[in-house]
């Protein structure tokens, strides 16, 4: 598997996110994606942006287009944030669980809106979360 | 920063989204939709949302707590216009939309918001106006 392209972009403030949205949407335009496979990957960034900008204090994502030796493509968002890290990844996925005051769909719609979701968080380090869709 | 114009059409407003909304363009929308409901003493509001590519979290509850406002000040809304590949994706992210009336397009927007104004006016008030 190789990165066929790469860009990263920092996530301060609410037009952030919407820059996000339009760059992960021309991507996988380009690449191909369905129009549902660009909806749910759009929507997962969205989330997932606002929780590194609401509950990480703001961070930054890493886009990146994927290629399989099998000629597969997927797209790949890497967010990284530097906040208070999760304590319990598993309530944190669980839906309706927020420590905001947001309907706490984020982390689990991610999920279920992408292929491949993984979180690395520990309380006080920070959190990194990585998502695919594949073609 | 962009606005989002809101057109009177009888005792109707009728508001198209055709941006991608930032989070405070969407709060601004909410406090300019409800001024103006109470300015034009509408009865209902027909919110087009046929041009967004994506619903996420913020903005479902955005469309919930604009169903909840117009409803507190004597008004219906009703949401029209869902893309396809929104509705999958609002399914998927376990988006309920609590209260907020839906229609394929427009038209059937209009028809719906006209039965519920003459509803409530045969009944009257809030209290009748609830499921």
């Amino acid at each position: 598997m190789s990165v066929s392209k790469s860009d990263a972009a920092t996530i301060q403030n609410t037009e952030d996110i919407v820059r996000l949205r339009q760059r992960v949407r021309d991507l996988m335009k380009n690449e191909g994606f369905s129009l549902v496979d660009q909806t749910k990957m759009v929507t997962a960034a969205s989330e997932l942006a606002r929780n590194a900008l609401v509950y990480g204090g703001g961070g930054a994502v890493l886009v990146e287009v994927l290629k399989e030796d099998n000629g597969r493509t997927g797209l790949r968002l890497i967010f990284e944030d530097h906040g208070p890290g999760i304590a319990d990844i598993d309530q944190a996925l669980t839906d309706g669980f927020t420590t905001g005051n947001g309907l706490g769909l984020g982390l689990g719609g991610s999920k279920r809106l992408t292929n491949e979701f993984l979180i690395d968080s520990s309380p006080g380090a920070g959190t990194r979360i990585t998502v695919t869709r594949w073609m | 920063m962009n606005t989002i114009p809101i057109l009177k059409l009888g005792e109707y407003l009728l508001v198209s989204i055709q941006v991608d909304m930032h989070d405070r363009l969407a709060l601004q929308l909410q406090d300019e939709l409800t001024s103006m409901l109470v300015k034009t003493k509408s009865r209902g509001v027909l919110l087009d949302i046929s041009f967004l590519e994506m619903v996420d979290s913020f903005m479902g509850r955005m469309l919930s707590n604009i169903a909840a406002m117009t409803r507190l000040l004597g008004a219906e809304t009703v949401v029209v216009g869902i893309q396809p590949a929104v509705a999958i994706t609002i399914v998927e992210l376990g988006l309920t939309l609590p209260n907020v009336r839906t229609a394929l397009n427009v038209d059937a927007g209009m028809e719906i918001l006209r039965r519920l104004v003459d509803f409530s006016d045969q009944k009257g008030g809030y209290e009748c106006q609830q499921e």
